[in-house]
């Protein structure tokens, strides 16, 4: 027991002193996420619709910004379930849409940015980081390629709603997603978001030829 | 003489490209248009205009930053400046960037109000000129060309910027819950057809700071790493960060201490 003690103190000491010569970082990665935030709060100015408040992180960002994105089972779950709380589904209990207006909304980017009118309507920036139609070839990889979804997954009550739903918070599926909370953020509302489940789902959608 | 008819050919040719082609093929031919361009690099023109700012008596001082104004290797002196930057400056008690250097030379030795400078940093699409500032990083950076990054990241104060860096672009906020890492933090993403490169990555970092400040082919306007972390805030949803602030400092740390010991090529063309 001494000895693995001495042991890895030994190799404390000898990894401090290589992270000295080194001029390794000298403080925890949560001292340094600590003076991230200062600066960030001290640096920052209000611009157009982007107000200095947006800098503070709500709940679920600050479990993904304390956890590098990946929170401890029992957080995310509860945070999650928590998300998936804010979710108004359709009080008609319909869900699609019309594809073509979804295509529209998948288009756009705009939306939330300073230079962006903030009364002008957001788009759902679907584009900047799916694949989603066959017609569109300038389309981003941060997401998963959404071509064929419904084709593959069906078009039942459950995927429906599931659709719904995560596009409504992404985040109540999976918390620390890249993608944002298109209805909780008040990006999208009602109709808007059906018509993009139509685009996912509709068999008529070119989504899914 | 025969050089200014060159630089004023490209400028020509830069505007007449058709940058907005968003084809899959635009990349590659950007990329092929670009290493014609580099023969006869529109930023020198900037850079030209940045070295007579350099070398003049200017501001409420009367005084010239080639006289006054140390950006690391002494007062003056210009030649690897702009790869062995961020770096902590003793007088001002901070970590700087070149411009953000620049920017306090400009206040501290010539006079110059900062508010004054800060009000217009960058290019507008609609401006015949740049500001004197993006001048002047311009003529400094082209006295790093193909010289290697080598920020000083054993200094501890820069090592706590370049980590406090790292750790902004972790930060996520904002109503879509973005951070720098949302679309620069993995291999191979794009944004439409833009690619992204991966700043935690030497090679990717490398793409982050190379041809920075770089002459941008969409309005044809000169535009330096500090107008990059601007409109990437932007992108990402954030307020705007305070010009020449140490958060945008921090961030050029990050990427140019990731990029350490690979070639800077000087000033270039961006899409
Ligand atoms: C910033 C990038 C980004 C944007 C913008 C974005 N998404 Fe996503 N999306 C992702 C990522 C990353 C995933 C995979 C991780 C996950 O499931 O949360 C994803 C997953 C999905 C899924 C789940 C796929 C599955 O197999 O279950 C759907 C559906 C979806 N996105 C639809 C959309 C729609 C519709 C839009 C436009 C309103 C959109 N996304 C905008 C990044 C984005
Ligand atoms: C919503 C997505 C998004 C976010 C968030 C974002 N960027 Fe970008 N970034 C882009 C796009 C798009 C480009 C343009 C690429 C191009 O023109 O080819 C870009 C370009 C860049 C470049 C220049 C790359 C080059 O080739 O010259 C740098 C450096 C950069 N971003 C850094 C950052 C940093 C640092 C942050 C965080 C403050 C950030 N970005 C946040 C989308 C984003």
């Amino acid at each position: 027991m001494k000895n693995y003690i001495a042991t890895i103190s030994g190799a404390a000491a000898v990894a401090v002193l290589l992270a000295g010569c080194a001029g390794g970082p000298s403080r925890s990665e949560a001292e340094y996420r600590q003076m991230a935030l200062d600066t960030i709060k001290r640096d920052f100015q209000t611009k157009g619709q982007a107000k200095y408040e947006r800098l503070t992180a709500d709940e679920v960002q600050q479990a993904c910004n304390a956890h590098a994105n990946n929170p401890p089972p029992e957080l995310a779950a509860k945070l999650a379930g928590a998300q998936l709380a804010t979710v108004k589904l359709p009080a008609d209990g319909k869900y699609l849409g019309d594809w073509k207006e979804g295509e529209k909304i998948a288009q756009s980017g705009r939306g939330f940015t300073w230079s962006d009118k903030a009364t002008d309507p957001a788009g759902g920036n679907c584009y900047n980081c799916h694949q989603v139609g066959p017609n569109e070839s300038s389309f981003g990889t941060v997401g998963p390629s959404l071509l064929g979804y419904g084709k593959t997954r069906g078009n039942s009550p459950e995927m429906q709603k599931y659709t719904y739903s995560k596009i409504y918070n992404a985040k109540a599926f999976n918390l620390c997603s890249e993608m944002p909370r298109f209805g909780h953020a008040g990006a999208l509302n009602e109709t808007q978001i059906k018509h993009l489940v139509a685009l996912l789902l509709d068999p008529a959608s070119p989504v899914n030829k | 003489m025969n050089r200014s008819i060159v630089l004023a050919t490209a400028l020509t040719v830069a505007w007449s490209m058709p940058v907005a082609a968003q084809t899959k093929d635009a990349n590659a031919e950007f990329e092929k248009f670009r290493a014609e361009m580099e023969e006869s690099n529109p930023a020198e023109l900037f850079e030209l205009k940045g070295e007579e700012l350099w070398k003049a008596k200017r501001g409420p001082k009367n005084i010239s930053l080639a006289e006054s104004c140390d950006l690391g290797q002494g007062v003056g002196k210009v030649e690897g400046a702009y790869v062995r930057a961020p770096r902590y400056f003793a007088d001002a008690d901070a970590v700087m960037d070149i411009e953000r250097r620049i920017v306090w030379c400009m206040t501290e030795k010539q006079g110059f109000k900062f508010e004054d400078i800060a009000k217009k940093p960058f290019q507008g699409a609609n401006d015949n000129n740049a500001p004197d500032i993006t001048n002047l990083v311009t003529y400094v950076a082209s006295g790093s060309k193909n010289m290697k990054f080598d920020m000083p990241l054993h200094d501890a104060k820069v090592r706590d910027a370049f980590e406090t860096g790292k750790a902004m672009a972790a930060y996520r906020a904002g109503p879509y819950d973005f951070s720098c890492n949302t679309c620069h933090g993995a291999d191979g993403k794009r944004i439409r057809m833009q690619n992204l490169p991966n700043l935690s990555t030497p090679e990717g970092a490398l793409r982050g700071v190379l041809g920075w400040p770089g002459y941008r082919m969409t309005g044809g306007v000169m535009l330096t790493s500090q107008w990059r972390m601007n409109d990437c805030f932007r992108q990402q949803r954030f307020p705007e960060p305070k010009y020449a602030s140490q958060a945008v400092t921090n961030l050029i740390a990050y990427m140019t201490g990731n990029a350490n010991g690979q070639m800077y090529k000087g000033p270039g063309i961006k899409r």
